[in-house]
């Protein structure tokens, strides 16, 4: 039976994270399809439709549907499902919030951030922040998985060529509306598709020191990151997060600034190509999984580090 | 208005986990459990709603074995006025523990549920999603305000993108995020006033419910060992390994 995932976008482009679920999907079955649920949103449609293993694109294209409200999200996605073996949806923020309820409505279990399809019934997913690593089965006839971008390649996002299914019921979401949003803006790359990042943690001392790092973050193409502790301090936003209960990263060079390397900090970025760590402590633990690490204090280091690269 | 809280009891934030050598389980024998933290989170922020006189009453439910019956007691000495204990193996998967609860809330008909966004141990971030689906009713996930006002809660969630606000209608579920508030400690007196505070027991079939999953543990494993780095010197010689060494900056 075919795949369904339940695209990432904000009305305007499609997230990275849907290329990576796109890979996981094809993994489990070769037929492959999209479903995006949204307000005006075209582009997405267009950039789903030519996503390299995508054979169908579906779209539920309302006002009632501009937030992407859980409520009648998961409705709309109970009644399309009987045609799918498996739903998946990127662990984001957005993909947690909805499938879960999918789940329930179709009374089966959901598997959380997924980061290995062993076959089309059996995956695997870290537990205990990461600190073990659980292979299940599940026998549901649907399976129900949020998938984590880290453990599988993007797809390629050109060279398909998918046909198109208009859904045309509106499910309303009476009892929760949307009141507003204080996105981020940032000419940076996603924290969650960047190939470098540089977090600072609460060594950073505040939030203006942050800047220290934006001029490493420009000559690298780097986006920025922080510790819990950074973000609860008020530093910076807590869509910076990085870790168990943030984001997850794995980003080819992670360069952790002033962050002692707790293992919910770790569980969000030790699967990182290269990690380097800047501590004046030099019993931090980050230094554990720190391919370079330099023991200094980051006031001198970080300003040396931006001008000799 | 009454609130629901669920509170898990699992490994303390702080233990090193490490996994049994017949792979089935993270070994849990003799290891520190605690509440979990965004269930602490959860409880807090009911017993702030009850102090501002929102609530009128805190009920505070666990899914478990008889220990879970210790962090009942913890919750009632942070301030929840009775607890339920729901009588079940631990490590029981969400759904079930989601219709157990929803029972819970429709049997004490609570005006909201709070519950944590995340168990630290299974990292599911699921069952409070699943209690709002099976009731029908909205919900709030990773919240870092609530504002209750006109029967409707405004909720403020941590979202990837940044920050999100919903009004959603009561009945609805709220879930918990780290900056919601932070949690008080627990007075020795309040520990000792816990003790006589009631705590009712029920099992799945008091309350109705059939629990059981289709899916099982094939293994459970420790993850790879990243490879010990290196220290470097000084700042050159960092860059030097980023260029030369490692290739990630040109
Ligand atoms: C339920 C739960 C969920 C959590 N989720 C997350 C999560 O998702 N992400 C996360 O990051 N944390 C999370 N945490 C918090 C985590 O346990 C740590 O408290 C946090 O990661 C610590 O942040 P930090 O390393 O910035 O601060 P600290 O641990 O205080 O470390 C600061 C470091 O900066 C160094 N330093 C100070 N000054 C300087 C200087 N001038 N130069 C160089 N180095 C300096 C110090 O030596 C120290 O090592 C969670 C905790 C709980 C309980
Ligand atoms: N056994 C349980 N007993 C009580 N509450 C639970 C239980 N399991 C999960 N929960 C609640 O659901 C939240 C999310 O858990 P999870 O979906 O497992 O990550 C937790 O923070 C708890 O509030």
């Amino acid at each position: 039976m075919s795949v369904l995932i339940i695209a990432e976008h904000d009305n305007k482009s499609l997230k990275p994270a849907t290329l990576n679920t796109v890979t996981a999907a094809t993994q489990i079955d070769a037929d492959v399809h999209v479903l995006v649920v949204g307000f005006e949103c075209q582009t997405v449609v267009e950039q789903a439709s030519q996503v390299a293993g995508v054979s169908k694109v579906l779209v539920a294209d309302n006002a009632a549907y501009e937030h992407q409200l859980a409520e009648n999200v998961s409705k709309l996605v109970v009644e399309i499902a009987g045609d799918y073996g498996h739903i998946l949806a990127p662990a984001t923020t957005t993909g947690k919030n909805t499938l879960p309820r999918v789940a329930a409505l179709l009374n089966v279990a959901q598997l959380s951030d997924v980061i290995k399809v062993e076959s089309a019934d059996t995956f695997v997913r870290p537990i205990y922040a990461g600190n073990a690593i659980a292979t299940v089965k599940t026998t549901d006839p649907v399976k129900v998985l949020t998938v984590r971008a880290t453990g599988f390649d993007a797809a390629a996002s050109t060279g398909g060529s998918a046909e198109r299914q208009v859904l045309s019921q509106v499910i309303a979401s009476d009892r929760s509306r949307f009141v507003k949003e204080q996105l981020a803006e940032s000419d940076r790359p996603e924290l969650t598709a960047a190939n470098v990042i540089i977090s600072g943690g609460r060594g950073m001392g505040n939030g203006d020191n942050f800047k220290l790092l934006e001029g490493i973050a420009d000559k690298l193409g780097a986006a920025i990151g922080a510790s819990r502790a950074a973000v609860d301090a008020g530093f910076v936003p807590n869509d910076l997060q990085v870790g168990q209960t943030g984001k997850t990263v794995a980003p080819d060079l992670y360069i952790a600034v002033g962050i002692s390397g707790a293992i919910q900090h770790l569980a969000g970025m030790k699967d990182s190509k290269v990690i380097v760590a800047i501590n004046k402590d030099e019993d931090a633990p980050i230094f554990q999984v720190a391919d370079y690490g330099l023991v200094a204090d980051l006031f001198d280091a970080v300003p040396e580090l931006e001008k000799s690269l | 208005m009454k609130i629901l809280v669920s509170v898990k009891r699992v490994i303390d934030y702080n233990v090193k986990v490490r996994v049994k050598s017949d792979q089935s389980a993270v070994d849990l024998t003799n290891v520190k459990m605690s509440m979990n933290p965004f269930c602490e989170i959860a409880v807090e922020e009911a017993i702030r709603l009850k102090e501002k006189g929102v609530a009128s009453e805190v009920v505070v439910v666990s899914v478990g074995s008889k220990s879970c019956q210790e962090t009942l007691r913890t919750a009632m000495a942070l301030g929840a006025d009775r607890a339920i204990q729901v009588e079940a193996e631990d490590g029981l998967d969400s759904l079930s523990v989601a219709k157990l609860i929803a029972k819970v809330a429709q049997e004490e008909a609570a005006d909201l549920v709070i519950m944590g966004k995340q168990a630290i141990d299974s990292d599911n971030n699921q069952t409070g999603q699943m209690v709002a689906a099976l009731l029908d009713y909205p919900q709030a996930t990773f919240a870092s305000e609530i504002v209750i006002e006109n029967g409707e809660a405004q909720v403020t969630r941590e979202i990837d993108g940044g920050l999100q606000t919903l009004a959603i209608t009561l009945p609805a579920v709220v879930t918990t995020d780290l900056r919601l508030n932070e949690p008080r400690f627990a007075s020795l007196p309040n520990i000792m006033k816990a003790k006589k505070k009631p705590l009712d027991v029920k099992t799945s079939a008091d309350l109705g419910v059939e629990v059981g999953s289709n899916v099982s543990i094939v293994s459970v494993t420790p993850p790879p060992q990243r490879a010990g780095g290196i220290k470097v010197g000084s700042v050159a010689e960092l860059v030097d390994k980023l260029k030369n060494e490692a290739k990630v900056v040109s």
